[in-house]
C-alpha cells in the first residue's frame, strides 16, 4: 500500500514536472518570439566594472540556470551583454535597438545613475522591464519613477540612512563631503547631509570632485583643513578606493575619519584591511551572512574568482524573480509579469520577504557592517563584522516620503 | 592673509600638489615628445606603457620579492624592450605614413593591452607599498608633505633635466636631432639611423614606464591608469609644441600648476581647464607655445 503510494505520488510529480515544459504549472507560458531574452546591460571595461561588469553577467546567467533546472526549461532563455561605458547616450540607444530589432524583454543590472534614468526612459515608451541593481540614487524611484522598473539591490538613502546614522552615533558630529561630481554623488551627498542633520550632526562644507577621478589630494586638503570630524566619501568604485589611500597618504587619517558611504566587497579586498579597518558601511548582502548566501557566493567565487558584490547578487535575485513572474503570468508581456512581480514575495538568499512597492523599490532588510582589523580576518574574503540589521522598512525611503506620480496618496 | 578669499598656506599647500600632478605630466609628455621628434609616430600606447610600468613593478614585487628601488630601473627596461618589439614589427612600417596610421596603430594596441591586463587583474586594481625608507612624511607648517611625494617631484625633475640636457647639450643629442632634420644625410656619415630610432623609442617608452613605477604607490595600480591621464597629457604636449623637449617640460609643470589653482577656486572645471587652454593656444599659437612655425 504504501509503496503503491509512493509511485503514485511519483508519476504524478512526473507528470506535473515533465509533462510538457509549457504544462509546467497547469498552464501553457506564452512567450513573445518563443524567447525570453534577457540584456546585461553593464559597464564591462570601466570603473565600475569589477562592482558590476562581468560578475554581472554570470549572476543573471547562474539565475536562469537555476530557473531551467527548478522548473524543467518551461520555455527559451537567452542573455546578451553589452558595455555601455557608463554612458547614458550609449546606454539609451542600445537598449531601443535591443527592444525595437533584438526583442529584448527585459533589461537588467544597469550600473550609473545617468545609465538607469536614460534606459528606464526608453523602457516606459517601449514598455518594456528594467531591473535596475547597479545604480544607486534615488531619483529611479522619485521623480524619475517609472511602472516598468524595479530598483532592487539598494539606493543612496538606504546607504546614508545606514552609513550616516550609524556614523553619528559613534560621535561624528561634523562631517565635510567629498562627493563625485555627477548625479549619483549629488543625490548621495544630499540623501545623507538631511540623515547627518537629523541626527544632531552639521555639515560643514562639501567638495566636488571630476567624475572619475585618480587624484583626490587638494580636495582632501579642503576637507582636513575644514576640520571635520567625518569625510564622507560620496563617490564609487576606483575614486573611493583612491580617495581612502591618499586620505591616509596625507596624514587625513587617523585624525579625521572616513565614511565610504557607498563601498562594495571588491573596493575592500583591493584596499586591503590596513587601509579599511573599522570603517562602516551599508551593504545589501554580504557572501558570508548565513549557509544559503555562502552556497550561492561560493558557486559565484568559482566562476568569477572573487566573491560577489551586493549588485551581483541583486541581479540574480531580480532575474530569478522576474523568470518566476513570467512563468506564473503565462506569457512575457511587461503588465501581467509586473503585476505578478509586485504581488509575489521575494524570498531567496538576497531577500526575505522583499516586496515591490508601487515606486518601484525593492524593499528588503539593508546590513550595516563594520570592517574587520586584520588580525580578526580569518579566512580570504573574511572582511566584514554585520553590526545591525536594518528591517527594509526602515532602511529604505518610506513610501509616505515618495515623489514618484504613481504613487496613490 | 588670503588671496581672494583664500588663506595663503592653504594656497601654498595646493601649488605644491601640483607641482607634484605636474611632474607627472611633464615626464610623460617628455617621454611623447621625443618619440615624436625622432619617429614622427603620435604614441597614443604611452598610457598602456605607463600603466604597465606600473603593473610590473607590482608583479616584481609581488611574484619576486623585488623592492622599489630595482623596480625603478628594472621596469623601464622590461617596458621599454616590448615597446622595442613593437617599433620593429610593427611601427617601422608607418614612418613613410601619415601621422594618422601611427595614431590609430598605438591607440589600437593601447586598447588591446588595457585589455588584457584588465581581464588578468580586474579594474580595482592592486595596492602598491610605499617604499620603507619613504613612509610617513614632513609637516611644512601649511601641509602635510608625505615623503614620497617629495620624491617623486625631486625624481622626476632630475629625470627631465637629465634627459633634456642630454637632447640638446651632448654629442648623441646633436645625432638625434640631426636625425629628426634629414637621416638620409646622417646615415651617409655612418650613424646607424635605424637602430638610434629604435633606441629612441625604447627610451620614451622607458620614460613612460619610469612614471608608472614612480605613480605606483600613490594611485591604486589598475588597468586603466593610464588612459585617464594620456588625454591630459596630449593636452600639454600640444600646449607646449609637438616634439619639443623644453617646451613639454615647462608646460607639464606649468599646467600642473593652473590645474591645482583651479581645483582651489572653482573645482568642478578641474577636470577640463587644461582643454581650454589647448584651445586657446590652438587658437592663437597654433604650433604651441615652445614649437617652431614651419
Amino acid at each position: 500500500m504504501h509503496r503503491r503510494l509512493i509511485a503514485l505520488l511519483a508519476s504524478a510529480a512526473v507528470m506535473a514536472l515533465g509533462g510538457g515544459p509549457a504544462l509546467a504549472q497547469g498552464k501553457s507560458v506564452k512567450v513573445s518570439d518563443g524567447v525570453v531574452k534577457i540584456g546585461v546591460l553593464t559597464d564591462l571595461s570601466g570603473t565600475y566594472s569589477d562592482l558590476a561588469g562581468e560578475g554581472s553577467v554570470i549572476a543573471v546567467q547562474m539565475a536562469v540556470d537555476d530557473f531551467n533546472a527548478q522548473n524543467k526549461s518551461p520555455f527559451k532563455i537567452e542573455v546578451i551583454k553589452f558595455d555601455h561605458q557608463n554612458k547614458g547616450d550609449i546606454s539609451a540607444n542600445k537598449a531601443r535597438e535591443w527592444f525595437d530589432t533584438e526583442q529584448v524583454d527585459v533589461i537588467v543590472d544597469l550600473v550609473t545613475t545617468s545609465t538607469a534614468l536614460a534606459v528606464m526612459e526608453v523602457a516606459k515608451q517601449k514598455d518594456k522591464i528594467t531591473l535596475v541593481s547597479g545604480a544607486a540614487s534615488t531619483p529611479i524611484t522619485n521623480e524619475k519613477c517609472t511602472d516598468t522598473n524595479v530598483h532592487w539591490t539598494y539606493d543612496t538613502y538606504a546607504l546614508a540612512n545606514g552609513t550616516g546614522r550609524a556614523v553619528v552615533k559613534q560621535g561624528g558630529k561634523t562631517w565635510f563631503f567629498l562627493t563625485a561630481d555627477y548625479a549619483f554623488g549629488h543625490s548621495l551627498e544630499k540623501d545623507t547631509s538631511e540623515v547627518v542633520t537629523e541626527s544632531g550632526g552639521k555639515v560643514l562644507g562639501t567638495v566636488r570632485h571630476p567624475f572619475p577621478g585618480s587624484d583626490f589630494s587638494s580636495f582632501l586638503l579642503k576637507a582636513q583643513a575644514s576640520g571635520a570630524q567625518v569625510i564622507g566619501l560620496a563617490n564609487a568604485g576606483n575614486d573611493t578606493i583612491n580617495s581612502i589611500r591618499q586620505a591616509s597618504e596625507f596624514g587625513v587619517t587617523p585624525k579625521q575619519s572616513l565614511a565610504g558611504l557607498l563601498m562594495f566587497i571588491t573596493d575592500v579586498h583591493s584596499l586591503g584591511l590596513n587601509y579599511t579597518q573599522g570603517m562602516y558601511l551599508t551593504t545589501g548582502f554580504y557572501w558570508d551572512l548565513n549557509d544559503q548566501t555562502r552556497a550561492w557566493s561560493k558557486r559565484f567565487f568559482d566562476m568569477k574568482k572573487r566573491m560577489p558584490t551586493m549588485v551581483h547578487a541583486g541581479d540574480y535575485s531580480a532575474t530569478m524573480h522576474y523568470l518566476k513572474a513570467v512563468l506564473a503570468a503565462g506569457t512575457d508581456e511587461t503588465k501581467p509579469v509586473m503585476a505578478q512581480m509586485k504581488k509575489t514575495p521575494i524570498n531567496d538568499f538576497f531577500a526575505k520577504n522583499g516586496k515591490i512597492r508601487d515606486d518601484g523599490r525593492m524593499v528588503h532588510d539593508m546590513y550595516l557592517a563594520q570592517v574587520k582589523k586584520p588580525g580578526e580576518s580569518k579566512y580570504p574574503w573574511d572582511y566584514y563584522r554585520i553590526a545591525q540589521t536594518i528591517p527594509g522598512d526602515e532602511a529604505f525611503q518610506p513610501l509616505s516620503k515618495s515623489r514618484c506620480p504613481l504613487v496613490k496618496k | 592673509m588670503e588671496i581672494f578669499g583664500v588663506p595663503l598656506n592653504a594656497l601654498y599647500a595646493q601649488l605644491l600638489l601640483g607641482l607634484m600632478n605636474g611632474s607627472f605630466y611633464a615626464i610623460l609628455s617628455l617621454g611623447l615628445a621625443v618619440i615624436f621628434g625622432m619617429l614622427n609616430i603620435i604614441n597614443f600606447t604611452h598610457g598602456a606603457q605607463y600603466m604597465m610600468g606600473a603593473f610590473v613593478a607590482w608583479v616584481l614585487l609581488s611574484r619576486f620579492g623585488v623592492n622599489y628601488w630595482l623596480a625603478l630601473v628594472l621596469s623601464p627596461l622590461i617596458v621599454a624592450a616590448v615597446g622595442i618589439v613593437i617599433e620593429r614589427t610593427m611601427l617601422k612600417r608607418l614612418y613613410h605614413l601619415d601621422h594618422l596610421y601611427g595614431l590609430l596603430l598605438t591607440f589600437g594596441l593601447a586598447l588591446v593591452i588595457e585589455g588584457l591586463f584588465r581581464v588578468q587583474y580586474g579594474i580595482s586594481g592592486e595596492a602598491y607599498p610605499v617604499p620603507e625608507a619613504l613612509t610617513g612624511g614632513t609637516d611644512l607648517g601649511f601641509m602635510f608633505l608625505p615623503n614620497y611625494r617629495g620624491w617623486v617631484v625631486v625624481a622626476s625633475l632630475v629625470v627631465c633635466f637629465a634627459t633634456w640636457y642630454i637632447i640638446e647639450r651632448t654629442k648623441l643629442g646633436s645625432y638625434l636631432r640631426a636625425g629628426t632634420e634629414n637621416p638620409k644625410l646622417l646615415q651617409a656619415f655612418g650613424i646607424n639611423v635605424p637602430l638610434m630610432i629604435t633606441l629612441t623609442y625604447g627610451f620614451g617608452v622607458a620614460l613612460a614606464a619610469f612614471a608608472g613605477v614612480l605613480a605606483a604607490p600613490i594611485f591604486q595600480v589598475n588597468p586603466l591608469m593610464g588612459s585617464n591621464l594620456i588625454i591630459v597629457v596630449f593636452a600639454v604636449v600640444v600646449i607646449g609644441g609637438m616634439g619639443s623637449i623644453l617646451g613639454s617640460i615647462v608646460t607639464g609643470l606649468g599646467l600642473g600648476l593652473v590645474e591645482a589653482l583651479t581645483r582651489v577656486y572653482y573645482p568642478e572645471a578641474s577636470a577640463v581647464v587644461i582643454f581650454v587652454i589647448m584651445a586657446v593656444v590652438l587658437l592663437l599659437r597654433p604650433a604651441g607655445l615652445f614649437g617652431r612655425e614651419s
